[in-house]
């Protein structure tokens, strides 16, 4: 699985990043996790409020910091 | 050791539960809730000055009318006056902007015309969710959605400008007035300025990977949000914005309580009075590369305003502050090209030296 965190690097972005990385560990699923925090990019992904979570290439959810339950289901779809 | 059940022997028979309408009976326990809550809010409010005053002459023995005593009593009186007008509003604009996305604005501007884009995307700007950091992305969502360049900047200006933690916490050190003004010209100056660099066609300034690009976004459906929901999202905002601000009020409020007591009036006049025509650009010049927010600026803004500044000078100082900042610029850079931040820095900094020059002559 690979999931891309979108945003340039404030205090919401990393949490998204943290959330992610928190559900990965505790499922024990293989994912790499990547943090993309270039502007041509993140448009390139079709995203333009931040942060963002892509999975597997879909956008999950953009301008706001997943919970931790919609993270979970994401993951294990 | 025994334990003695009571056990009830009638047990009237359980009526049968009408099939529940969990939308509506939601709204209603929602409303409820949020009545006594306000109700609860207002009770403790008008308290708070008697609360002030039993506490610093009552129980610390302060003399009413001494310089300590003064001091003491607006810590104790100001600090959880704001710190509940923070906490309620905040919360009020969490749901309101539950209602809004940024999806959703953009939607509502694309295609929009000059003037009346302008006029909305200054409003917008105040009840759109918005992090700075996401500035960036939303103009290059903004810009290839067709929204045209000015009526970007006008959302642009006024997201950040016109927010609630800055109206509130004028309304609470400097009274309803003061934060009508800062409001009422802070959207002004977002559509003036952003209509002015619509019309000075400048879409060739913009970084050219940007012009190259296709409207892609993609389309997630909006989500179905509850009252529950919603709810969440002011707490949500009040633990992050009251959370992150309250340790900006206290201490602004303690300073502001020592000068309160202790510097002399009309100690500000001569450098930041009416008089001092110069000190407009001054403070809007030292203004553009500071960054602060609004917690950290109105606090200081009470304390020269107490000691005989202007009140357009002040207000300036604190827009140039809030709205212009040198990281924003450097992250800016990334999609305009240079002439066009002189240009964006041009137009907003005259807007706000031409506010506060017509108040310190109309105040």
């Amino acid at each position: 699985m690979e999931i891309k965190v979108l945003g340039p690097g404030c205090a919401k972005c990393t949490e998204a990043e943290k959330i992610m990385r928190g559900v990965v560990e505790e499922t024990g699923i293989v994912a790499t996790i990547e943090k993309i925090s270039d502007f041509q990019l993140i448009a390139k992904h079709g995203v333009f409020s931040t942060p963002a979570v892509v999975i597997d290439g879909e956008v999950k959810c953009v301008g706001k910091v997943p919970s931790k339950k919609e993270a979970l289901d994401w993951i294990k779809k | 050791m025994q334990t003695i059940t009571p056990i009830k022997m009638h047990n009237p028979p359980v009526p049968p539960q009408p099939t529940p309408q969990p939308v509506a009976s939601a709204k209603i326990k929602y409303l409820l809730i949020g009545l006594i809550g306000i109700a609860l809010w207002f009770a403790l409010y008008w308290q708070l000055h008697s609360l002030a005053e039993y506490l610093t002459f009552s129980l610390l023995g302060l003399k009413p009318g001494s310089h300590l005593g003064e001091s003491v009593l607006f810590f104790f009186y100001d600090t959880p006056k704001v710190l509940m007008l923070l906490t309620l509003i905040v919360f009020a604009v969490g749901i309101l902007r539950s209602f809004f996305t940024p999806e959703r604005t953009r939607k509502i501007l694309a295609g929009k015309r000059e003037s009346v884009g302008n006029i909305l995307a200054a409003l917008l700007g105040i009840v759109t969710p918005f992090c700075s950091c996401s500035a960036v992305p939303l103009f290059i969502g903004f810009v290839t959605a067709g929204v045209p360049l000015g009526v970007t900047f006008s959302f642009l200006i006024s997201a950040p400008m016109v927010n609630e933690i800055a109206v509130v916490l004028l309304y609470g050190l400097l009274g309803w007035k003061v934060a009508a003004i800062y409001m009422g010209t802070g959207l002004l100056i977002a559509i003036v300025a952003g209509w002015t660099i619509g019309r000075l066609h400048m879409e060739n300034h913009i970084e050219d990977w940007v012009r190259e690009m296709h409207d892609n976004a993609v389309n997630i459906p909006d989500e179905k949000l509850t009252w529950a929901d919603r709810f969440n999202h002011g707490k949500t905002a009040v633990r992050d914005i009251v959370g992150k601000v309250w340790i900006y009020v206290v201490a602004g409020i303690a300073v502001g309580a020592g000068i309160h007591g202790f510097v002399p009036e009309g100690f500000m006049a001569s450098i930041m009075g009416k008089d001092a025509w110069w000190s407009v650009p001054v403070s809007v010049v030292i203004g553009i590369p500071m960054y602060s927010n609004a917690a950290g600026v109105v606090p200081i803004v009470q304390a020269l305003l107490g000691k005989g500044a202007a009140l357009g000078t002040v207000l300036a100082f604190m827009m140039s502050v809030i709205a212009l900042s040198l990281p924003e610029m450097v992250i800016l850079r990334k999609v305009l090209k240079p002439r066009l931040i002189a240009v964006f820095i041009g137009v907003v900094g005259a807007g706000i030296m031409l506010m506060g020059y017509l108040f310190n002559i109309i105040i």
